[in-house]
């Protein structure tokens, strides 16, 4: 039974073949602007998380603080939320680093008679800690222990970057969804045209005995048909204007830097049944209205 | 307790009203027909043959009264069970009805497909039932490349396909020629002859003559006789 509904639903896009291409079109469009915005998403994402790799947060300590109050400090240090460790640096190693940085502009260094670096100690956070409130909270927190007179974390303007992808992605879930109702519209208006075409057929199937499911069936298979057929063309075109890009981009602008990656097999097959899963949401909708009367 | 007459009855149908908006279409009919008759239904145009045919198969539901479809109250049948009693009838329309787009055998194999049969029954079935109306080397063919008698003939094979109890069929040989009507009144008779109750609506007296059996006269939406001829014999009624 299924292969004859399959292959009425098949014989029916035939036979309505430019209405269902409309169909399939339209789709395909809707697919590839919301894959696209996914797209973009997963490499912003990839590319804050490389930053944030590389994000330590220095906290300089106050001036001579005795080795009692520097183990309390460390334990203070782990006992907080999100870090994953640190490392103590003191000044002179501090110095000497500076100095090994710097060996290029050695004389600055020789007319100093003293160390003008503090203590300090390096944190790290664990690998969970993506929320940048969260980083900001805990900076917060260390500066408010009192053997610790200044914190800093370079690449704030990662946050910002992060925030702004964050409206970005907000956006991009406001258009997905916007898509969403709208392709599953005009899948169920293309299915009522078809089935208005196509009334006189559905009345003598009813006439002959056909139930309500035998007459479904088919149109469902074909929403489904459509909507994988709609997702295949759009995620095509996307791989195409992808790798056009990428390619242009590894070359020209971040060389090496980094790779843009296309959508994991798993994104590939939920947008693959999102958009089939759109293409049956039309039919529902076009013959719960029709088969009503 | 179903009593003998119930069981040989098909069709029963008790002061049966229908309305299109105001128009009276029919007017209190009461009538039996039992299994395995031969029915016409005769009356003039606009006399209420195709509505009384369509009330059958629930094509129009009852304004008013009762019609028990081999056991079965119309008036309670659930929705669902619609295709069910629809397939207990073969029904041959007016204007064939044959799906234009489908060729000959997929018109045919649908009533089978909707009734869920297996494929392979299906193919043994219409290729049968093609043979016995004389179509079996047109089965790719598309209906309007046939002839209105071939293309009735095609609706004939797909109101018996199924092996219904009952086939309906309104003006069979109305729009062809002598030679197309006889053969269609044959293949009704063979239905007929295996088990089948037939019921014709027509006003063709010669057709009626030529089979015989009992005639349901309707004038003007009424029920203003029920009697039987006799084959090749003149009824003075008409």
């Amino acid at each position: 039974m299924i292969t004859l509904f399959f292959k009425r639903a098949l014989d029916d896009i035939f036979k309505n073949r430019f209405l269902n291409l409309v169909t399939i079109i339209t789709i395909s469009l809707s697919i590839l602007i919301a894959s696209a915005f996914i797209l973009f998403f997963v490499n912003t994402s990839e590319i804050i998380n490389s930053w944030k790799k590389g994000l330590r947060i220095m906290a300089y300590l106050q001036p001579g603080i005795d080795n009692n109050g520097l183990k309390e400090l460390k334990q203070k240090i782990l006992a907080l939320d999100d870090v994953e460790g640190f490392n103590f640096i003191p000044k002179q190693e501090a110095l000497n680093r500076l100095k090994e940085q710097m060996k290029h502009q050695s004389s600055l260094f020789r007319n100093l008679t003293q160390n003008p670096l503090p203590d300090s100690i390096e944190i790290r956070m664990t690998a969970a800690t993506e929320s940048w409130q969260k980083i900001d909270t805990l900076a917060a927190q260390l500066e408010a222990l009192p053997q610790i007179d200044e914190v800093e974390y370079g690449q704030r303007w990662v946050g910002r970057f992060a925030q702004i992808i964050s409206l970005f992605r907000l956006a991009g879930y406001a258009m997905g969804a916007l898509f969403f109702m709208a392709t599953i519209f005009i899948v169920a208006n293309t299915i009522r045209l078809v089935i208005y075409s196509r009334r006189e057929e559905v009345e003598i199937m009813r006439l002959v005995g056909a139930t309500d499911n035998f007459i479904k069936i088919p149109f469902y298979f074909e929403g489904v048909i459509q909507g994988a057929l709609g997702a295949m063309i759009g995620l095509a075109m996307l791989y195409i204007a992808f790798m056009f890009v990428s390619s242009n981009v590894d070359k020209g602008f971040f060389p090496g830097l980094f790779r843009f990656h296309f959508l994991s097999p798993t994104i590939l097959l939920a947008i693959l049944v999102v958009s089939m899963l759109v293409g049956w949401l039309g039919c529902f909708i076009s013959l719960k209205q029709y088969l009503k009367h | 307790m179903i009593d003998a007459h119930e069981k040989s009855s098909i069709i029963r149908m008790f002061h049966v009203h229908h309305n299109y908006g105001s128009k009276k279409a029919l007017i209190d009919i009461t009538l039996d027909i039992t299994k395995n008759e031969f029915v016409f239904i005769s009356g003039p145009s606009g006399a209420g043959k195709t509505t009384l045919l369509k009330l059958f198969y629930l094509g129009e539901p009852v304004s008013e009264g009762q019609v028990l479809i081999d056991g079965i109250n119309l008036a309670r049948i659930p929705r669902k069970r619609i295709p069910q009693l629809r397939r207990k009838f073969g029904i041959i329309f007016q204007d064939y009805k044959l799906i234009p787009t489908k060729n000959v055998y997929d018109n045919v194999a649908l009533v089978l497909e909707a009734a869920g049969v297996k494929t392979r029954l299906i193919q043994k079935k219409v290729k049968s039932v093609l043979r016995l109306v004389g179509m079996e080397d047109r089965l790719k063919a598309l209906p309007p490349s046939l002839s209105g008698g071939e293309q009735q003939r095609i609706a004939v094979a797909r109101a018996i396909v199924g092996d219904p109890k009952i086939i309906l069929a309104d003006e069979p040989t109305g729009s062809l020629d002598e030679e197309s009507a006889e053969i269609i009144l044959e293949l009704l008779r063979g239905v007929h002859i295996r088990g089948a109750t037939v019921i014709i609506a027509t006003h063709d007296k010669g057709l009626m003559r030529k089979t015989g059996g009992q005639v349901l006269h309707l004038q003007q939406g009424r029920l203003e006789a029920s009697t039987y001829i006799e084959k090749q014999y003149d009824n003075a009624i008409f």
